[in-house]
């Protein structure tokens, strides 16, 4: 790691305080690892009171579940499962230096990024107008109204920190897309869309465990 | 191994090379940063230090008639997240970490520069958020934020607050995240994990807790403004919610977080202790490995807080027993501090007696731990003064004396200028015997059964009280002079060599103050941490 | 002023013998490491204090030095969780013929009822020599029952019954405090417990009001209409009440439980939380509608449906404003 040979092949993308790309690729990515780890945590703190819950009030969570919107929910999985996809895809043609797919395929995660947002809010929509927001205007026919608002209450929280990574990471998609279209990444520079496909990953991983837990509570209880 | 030695002249420095607030504001330099985290938090420590004298005086006498009962519960609740969140939890990584982790590893800055500088913004948004909390009218929850308190009978600026803390959370967040990162990747040729300096590894482990520890903070933080704008009923009992969920989730930090605090002022000490014994510290490997273990099992712990808030007989017993098994490396930090100074030769500088205040004072802190951890004593000492002088031994008695300490150890590297000795032995020593007299007395009136967060109080406590409030003024003092003479020394003080303590380690191996990329070379590391055998010669005492 | 520096709190209960020798314990032991330590550090300081030309003498450390001071130390500590740990379960476990008094805390004060019908706020009288158990919830935020001369303290939380039990051993009046902040008047929430030898606490007891708590349960239990459902002779569309007490039920979702205070009072509050299997959720919620010291009767009354000496426990029943001075009736909110 002597300087002379960092200077020989220095790229423009090499920030002065790493010795050499390869230093500065590996730093960016176990970044990304570690913030995806306080990510976990984040969410971990909203699963474990679902579970509390979910526990103590099985019930009420089954015939809040009940009032989900299964189509809603199972279309929005489909999609982010896409959306994944292309991503994927993404990364692996910021690897080869295929700008155009790059661009391209970065342009339709957005777009499915848009359309799991869009179907959101017709979902919350509906919700808001169900009276299916806690606070005083929350209003349930059933047996437990007040432990199925517990559920609600989880549901908007949830979903609702979910849809906030959503927005953010459409947001920096599109940067990364602006940056791609400039012809910023190819084979020897491009942690920074593999980086934020992990995030979008994440993101999408996080949707994947709320759709069951929130849409498909059975009605058998098997514990 | 290249230094400039060019003591006194003007070298350029990261301090000299630009001026101007923009070079300050859009710096990425890591020790301009560092700066900037000491301007704030020192704000910071001031306020919260104003309230705490305001709620000794209140405490002057058994009748509320200072302030009002309101007033005083958010003189309480300031001062505790004020101090916890503003001051503490940055103060050693913020400020000497982020100054000296590059520098002790031998990099030329952390690996993401400009997370660095978002994180001391993201702390300003969150200290204005904070300010803006005190500024109209304060909140009056606690620190703690228990509800259904929080979130339904108080009509405060309590989500202000969590708001507040919410966001500092995100540069605690990323701070750590930096360090993890710098730690692993940045480290200069032959600068392996067993040469590292312990206060690295003690940061590196506190990092560990940050990232970890704070998102579950501040989702918690983030339910109870959820809570209070939108009454959602997830601990609120009204609702069928569980005010115990809430304890839970918040120590699952919030115990944690008391090893933020205070890992890294072990470190400092660490890195003192050495110096001034001119000796390797005893027992490096345990050092490292006992931090770590800290931090691991400092996350097994977190209901030895709730002893008495109604969880299961058997959850109390198995905290219990966890809360012991996390004080053995405790104990061992302290017993190799010990015999790190047997057969040493050691100088009672400014720093040592500093290093000497946070072992005794740590010592009775943690010791006083073992009296809390009992069941069935803490069933009669929690939520008293016992509890109140126990976690001030250690963050005020051991993370603060730490942190005062580190910044005279350090002052001449960072400013390049020595402070006046003899007014720094005064202030140490007026700190230690302020201290002592604030909270000594606090264990005994724990143990009478005075409870914590009381604004009047029956008069057989008063005698107590007077000497505690006495104490406070003297540690006020105390934490005025290093300021003013720090202040002084940076236009008057002696000019600074590169190492004014001879001591060992890779920040002394540079100019004083250090250029902008830290080393002129990347050094290459061939010896191990702390090689005071091999240093070269012992400075004269002064 | 200075006659006024109690240095030694009240020993007012069979707890705090037990809790201050492990205390005193701890004070000798820590002392003396800490003593220990400091004497260390000086004799260190001065002995290897910096001489000109005597250099540091580089030692590594030592594996076994190590090894011992983690495991004496973790052998001490295991000690003392053990001894804490058997403190803290004679804490947590009342026993089973205590005399029960029922305990509502609010912001800012305490309020007592005691079986035989008397009624306190902010003051409790108890007899010396009598297991007591206080049953107790909250009916805003979090309160802890703090009597320091029995070192006994427990959180009272909203929603829910927590136990706290003592025997005073020593006639005399103690502070009571709250020592869980509750809000404003936190340190206002404070009281007195009253221990008294028990022939005077008979005769206390004597000048007590209205119906015993069960008997006043029971006349809610009819007025509320809940005995149109639930009936004791036979089973009715709620079940039958009769011996459910500390027996276990079959819920709906298929587990047991155990019919404990809490049970019985989230099931008054919140009916179908925990329905009982084979019946249907016809039953209202009563949260709003009674206060916590209703709820408190209902739950004695349904109790002592389940105790044999039902009817026994409540024969004083003169007439009378309580002892306090507090004249207090039930509410309806
Ligand atoms: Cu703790
Ligand atoms: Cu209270």
């Amino acid at each position: 790691m002597s300087d002379s040979a960092t200077v020989a092949d220095h790229n423009p993308a090499l920030q002065h305080h790493f010795a050499d790309m390869e230093q500065q690729q590996q730093a960016a990515t176990m970044g990304m690892w570690v913030f995806l780890i306080t990510e976990i945590m984040f969410f971990g703190g909203m699963f474990l009171a679902y579970m509390v819950y979910r526990y103590m009030y099985y019930a009420a969570f089954v015939a809040g579940s009940q009032a989900m919107d299964f189509w809603y929910g199972t279309i929005n999985t489909i999609v982010l499962i896409c959306s994944s996809l292309t991503m994927a895809l993404a990364v692996r043609a910021s690897q080869v230096g295929q700008r155009k797919a790059l661009v391209a395929l970065l342009i339709v995660t957005m777009l499915f990024g848009c359309a799991f947002m869009g179907i959101k809010a017709i979902e919350y929509t509906g919700h808001w107008r169900d009276h299916q927001f806690p606070g005083a205007s929350f209003h349930f026919e059933g047996p437990d109204p007040q432990h199925i608002e517990i559920f609600f209450s989880l549901y908007w929280a949830m979903t609702g920190f979910h849809a906030l990574h959503m927005l953010i990471g459409i947001v920096v998609v599109g940067f990364i897309t602006f940056y791609a279209w400039r012809g910023r990444y190819g084979p020897d520079y491009h942690n920074p869309v593999e980086n934020v496909g992990l995030y979008w990953h994440f993101v999408d991983i996080v949707w994947i465990y709320l759709y069951p837990l929130l849409y498909l509570i059975s009605h058998k209880h098997t514990g | 191994m290249a230094a400039i030695p060019l003591p006194g002249a003007e070298h350029e420095n990261y301090l000299n090379k630009e001026y101007g607030i923009r070079s300050w504001l859009l710096t990425t330099d890591h020790k301009r940063i560092a700066l900037l985290y000491l301007l704030s938090i020192t704000f910071f420590f001031f306020i919260g230090g104003f309230f705490a004298l305001l709620i000794r005086l209140e405490l002057l006498t058994p009748a509320g008639d200072l302030v009002q009962a309101d007033t005083y519960n958010k003189l309480f609740t300031m001062h505790g997240q004020v101090m916890v969140f503003f001051f503490l939890i940055p103060a050693v990584p913020a400020v000497l970490g982020n100054f000296l982790i590059p520098i002790m590893i031998g990099a030329k800055d952390l690996a993401f520069p400009r997370i660095n500088l978002l994180s001391w913004y993201i702390f300003i948004i969150g200290g204005c958020f904070m300010l803006y909390t005190i500024l109209t009218g304060g909140a009056d929850t606690g620190w703690t934020f228990y509800t259904p308190l929080s979130t339904s009978f108080l009509d405060t600026h309590v989500v202000a607050a969590a708001v507040a803390i919410f966001i500092a959370g995100f540069s605690s967040i990323l701070t750590g995240l930096n360090f993890i990162v710098t730690v692993h990747r940045m480290r200069a040729p032959g600068m392996t994990w067993s040469r590292l300096p312990l206060f690295v590894w003690a940061n590196y482990a506190t990092s560990i807790i940050q990232v970890l520890g704070t998102p579950v903070l501040a989702i918690t933080l983030a339910l109870v403004a959820l809570e209070r704008l939108f009454h959602f009923g997830i601990f609120d009992p009204q609702k069928g919610g569980d005010p115990l969920l809430f304890q839970h989730l918040f120590w699952f930090y919030s115990h944690p977080a008391v090893y933020i605090m205070i890992l890294p002022g072990m470190g400092v000490v660490s890195e003192i202790v050495a110096c001034f014994s001119r000796k390797r510290v005893f027992g490096y490997k345990f050092m490292a490995l006992a931090v770590i273990a800290i931090a691991v099992f400092g996350f097994l712990v977190w209901a030895h807080h709730m002893f008495v808030a109604g969880i299961s007989l058997y959850a109390a017993l198995v905290f219990s027993l966890l809360s012991y098994l996390v004080a053995v490396p405790s104990a061992i930090k302290v017993f190799n501090w010990t015999a790190t100074m047997y057969k040493g030769s050691i100088s009672y500088t400014t720093p040592m007696l500093y290093a000497f205040g946070f072992i005794g004072l740590f010592t009775m802190g943690g010791l006083t731990g073992l009296f809390l951890a009992a069941l069935g004593l803490d069933v009669h000492v929690t939520d008293t003064y016992f509890v109140i002088a126990h976690f001030h031994y250690i963050m005020v008695g051991g993370m603060v004396m730490a942190y005062i300490g580190g910044l005279h150890f350090w002052w001449p590297k960072i400013s390049g200028r020595m402070y006046p000795e003899s007014w720094g032995r005064l202030a140490a020593l007026t700190i230690f015997i302020g201290f002592n007299l604030t909270f000594f007395p606090q264990f005994i009136l724990g143990y009478l059964g005075m409870p914590r967060r009381y604004w009047q109080y029956s008069p057989e406590y008063q005698v107590l009280n007077v000497l505690s409030t006495a104490g406070s003024t003297i540690l006020a003092v105390g934490y005025v002079l290093p300021m003013v003479y720090f202040l002084w020394s940076m236009r008057y003080g002696k000019v600074a060599d590169e190492n004014p303590w001879g001591a060992a380690g890779l920040e002394w191996m540079t100019a004083s103050p250090p250029p902008t990329f830290n080393f002129d070379e990347t050094p290459e590391v061939t010896w191990e941490a702390y090689n005071y055998g091999e240093a070269k010669e012992v400075p004269v005492e002064r | 002023m200075f006659a006024n520096l109690p240095l030694w709190p009240d020993r007012a209960s069979n707890m705090a013998g037990n809790v201050d020798a492990l205390f005193i314990f701890l004070l000798i032991l820590c002392g003396l490491m800490c003593v220990a330590i400091f004497i260390m550090i000086l004799v260190f300081a001065a002995k290897y204090r910096r001489r000109k030309g005597v250099e540091a003498e580089q030692i590594e450390g030592s594996t076994a030095l190590e090894l011992t001071w983690s495991g004496v130390p973790l052998l001490i500590f295991m000690g003392i969780f053990a001894w804490g740990a058997i403190i803290y379960f004679q804490e947590r476990t009342p026993p089973q013929d205590s005399a029960e008094i029922y305990t509502v805390a609010k912001q800012w004060m305490w309020k007592f009822q005691h079986m035989e019908g008397q009624r306190e706020i902010n003051e409790l009288h108890v007899p010396v020599g009598r297991d007591v158990k206080m049953i107790m919830t909250s009916q805003d935020v979090i309160h802890s029952f703090y009597v320091p001369a029995f070192r006994i303290k427990q959180d009272v939380l909203p929603g829910r019954y927590t136990v706290a039990w003592f025997r005073a051993t020593k006639a005399g009046t103690y502070h009571l405090f709250c020592a869980e902040y509750c809000g404003t008047s936190h340190s206002g929430m404070i009281g007195s417990v009253v221990v008294m030898e028990p022939a005077l606490y008979e005769q206390w007891l004597s000048g007590g009001p209205a119906a015993p708590l069960p008997q006043a349960g029971k006349q809610l239990f009819m007025s509320l209409g809940c005995s149109t459902c639930h009936r004791l002779d036979t089973q009715g569309r709620g079940p039958n009440l009769a011996n459910l007490y500390n027996h276990p039920v079959l819920l709906e979702d298929g587990r047991t439980i155990i019919a404990d205070d809490n049970y019985i009072g989230e099931s008054i509050l919140n009916p179908a939380a925990k329905l009982v299997s084979g019946f249907k959720p016809i039953m209202p919620t009563f949260q709003g509608i009674i206060s916590e010291e209703q709820l408190n009767a209902l739950v004695a009354y349904i109790k002592s449906l389940s105790q044999p000496t039902e009817g026994e426990a409540g024969s004083r029943n003169t007439p009378a404003a309580s002892p306090s001075g507090q004249p207090q009736t039930m509410q309806v909110q």
